[in-house]
């Protein structure tokens, strides 16, 4: 009785995780599809690109059009530049952020808590209501079509990043700080000495969001850029597209955009450990 | 004498801790004044004037908020991100939801769908608004082409004023892998104790799911509910990217028509009126998710030591 028992379960297991497989298979090849879709049109021929029935795999399959967008478009001038914005950024949110966080976690001082919680709350601001003044700030500081409107602020901002990074911070022992002190360390010296070195991960968290937000981010560079030398990726590939004759171009515009995107799904792939710790340290699941 | 000492030596430390605190978070003090409070009140301040950056804005006292009642764009462009809220964030919540379940089931291989249902969602913005121009391309599109394959004949999709709202909605489905993380994060939390406990209380899956699970991972809905909400509204890339707010108005999201009137047509006041219009929605809806919270969200009583 127990044994049979027994075994139906295990059958019952059984069937639950192939159910769960084929559930998670079919999603992963659903969501997968676009990917496909993108790939392979990016490596059709232009006149195989409008048939119908579509081509599903390209025959002959055109390596030639990522070197076409490689050199008939100024593929690596936006690469630079988008490189540029998300480096400075990730730098400027890297102090601010580091150094808010530590003053907001390990040092005590009268109206502490409340600028924090100001700070916070701006998290849920929409940011339309701080980007007209913004961009007239600028203009009147002569930054437009500079990368200064998208780099200089980052050396000031980061709410986010503060939260994370606070939690993080108060995770580390006191005993560390107190010996370090004992040695004659001030504040900033136990700063990057103690505090620093062992909080890499949660910087890196930092880094790759980061990262993410700014190599995304088309707004901002849609309204403080104007010269087609100083566009960032994400904003040339919407002028690629704009551009006249792109409906014949097509497979170069997914080549383009496939490109455009390598670099987060590397990043993304390799990090994503890191990356889920840095849910769990945002302490948001109560 | 020496506790006097320790004492006086005790003030001055609070004294410099709290001069070090304040230059450790001085950088972001004066980003809050210079990029966030002090634009916020400058906004305020242009919602009440007519303004073109070229000439000094004039005070027009409520004008504008005045116009935009009689803007018809204006309700249609509200109309657009209401019905997109209503359509993207309940499917969003609850597809996440299923999949972050799915995903914490304990099968081999769970890290590389984890990692292949999470990547849409690191590439947002213009190449993911090219890329599903394209597909929902209704002639030589993929998407039509499988309905095709099951003998249904798609819709025009974004060319077509009923279905493009739809459209982008589905489409921002592919990006749910950021709040499944989120859920699984707080999944993984819950203790498998109070599971095992259940099962051997006889307590089904439905009804485990529904008594642990949920409440445990109620303040990880509210969460997502909020940053949903917030992220929602400010919907942009793909009304610019794939319709310019078209066919006939019905992808005109708020942020779309308000970057408009501020960028294009250089209506600062009148944009800045939208803005604050926005903002007050927003936190009214924020104020009711929290102030309804109570009912819904089980808060754990934090153990100290």
């Amino acid at each position: 009785m127990s044994v049979a028992q027994g075994t139906s379960r295990t059958t019952a297991r059984r069937l639950e995780h192939f159910l769960t497989y084929l559930l998670l298979a079919t999603g992963g090849v659903v969501i997968c599809i676009p990917f496909f879709w993108m790939i392979s049109t990016s490596l059709k021929q232009q006149m195989d690109v409008y048939l119908f029935p579509p081509q599903w795999i390209p025959e002959p399959v055109q390596w030639d059009n990522y070197r076409q967008v490689m050199t008939f478009w100024p593929f690596w001038t936006y690469v630079g530049n988008s490189v540029f914005v998300s480096v400075g950024s990730i730098v400027g949110k890297l102090i601010a952020s580091s150094l808010a966080a530590y003053g907001f976690a390990r040092l005590r001082a009268r109206g502490r808590d409340v600028i924090f919680v100001i700070l916070l709350s701006t998290m849920m601001l929409p940011s339309q209501v701080t980007l007209i003044p913004q961009f007239i700030l600028f203009s009147k500081l002569r930054w437009i079509d500079t990368f200064k409107p998208l780099v200089v602020p980052a050396f000031f901002l980061g709410p986010f990043y503060v939260f994370l990074l606070r939690q993080f911070f108060m995770t580390i022992s006191f005993e560390l700080e107190d010996a370090a002190r004992m040695d004659g360390c001030n504040s900033l010296q136990v700063f990057y000495r103690v505090i620093l070195p062992l909080s890499m991960p949660a910087l890196a968290i930092v880094a790759i969001f980061e990262f993410r937000g700014r190599w995304n981010d088309f707004l901002e560079p849609l309204i403080f850029l104007n010269s087609p030398s100083k566009r960032t990726l994400a904003l040339a590939l919407q002028f690629f597209q704009g551009s006249e004759g792109v409906l014949p171009q097509l497979h170069l515009l997914m080549a383009a955009s496939f490109l455009s995107m390598v670099p987060l799904l590397v990043l993304f792939t390799v990090a994503q450990k890191r990356f889920i710790q840095g849910i769990v340290f945002t302490g948001i699941k109560g | 004498m020496i506790g006097r000492l320790l004492a006086s030596r005790g003030r001055n430390l609070t004294r410099r801790e709290a001069l070090e605190c304040y230059l450790f978070i001085s950088p972001v003090c004066v980003g809050l004044l210079a990029f966030t409070i002090g634009p916020i009140l400058a906004s305020l301040y242009f919602s009440f004037t007519e303004y073109n950056i070229i000439r000094a804005p004039k005070w027009v006292g409520l004008g504008k908020f005045h116009d935009l009642i009689q803007d018809e764009l204006f309700w249609q462009s509200l109309k657009v991100t209401s019905l997109y809220v209503v359509m993207h964030l309940p499917l969003s919540l609850v597809l996440a939801l299923g999949i972050a379940l799915l995903m914490n089931q304990k099968v081999r291989g769970i890290i590389f769908f984890r990692t292949v249902y999470y990547l849409p969602s690191v590439v947002s913005g213009v190449a993911v608004a090219l890329l599903w121009m394209w597909i929902f391309n209704p002639e030589f599109g993929i998407l039509n082409t499988l309905l095709a394959l099951v003998n249904i004949q798609g819709p025009a999709w974004l060319f077509d004023e009923h279905w493009s709202l739809p459209a982008i909605a589905l489409m921002s489905l592919w990006g749910v892998g950021g709040s499944m993380l989120i859920y699984l994060a707080g999944l993984q939390g819950i203790p498998s104790e109070l599971y095992e406990a259940a099962e051997i209380d006889g307590a089904s899956r439905w009804r485990r799911f529904w008594f642990i699970t949920l409440p445990l991972l109620s303040t990880v809905i509210l969460f997502n509910l909020v940053m949903g909400l917030i992220a929602s509204f400010q919907e942009f890339t793909p009304a610019y990217v794939m319709t310019s707010g078209g066919p006939n108005f019905s992808t005109l999201f708020y942020n779309y028509y308000l970057y408009e009137n501020a960028f294009e047509y250089l209506y600062m006041g009148y944009a800045s009126a939208m803005a604050w219009v926005l903002l007050v929605i927003v936190l009214i809806l924020t104020l009711l998710v929290f102030k309804s919270s109570p009912m819904w969200v089980f808060y754990q009583e934090r153990q100290k030591e």
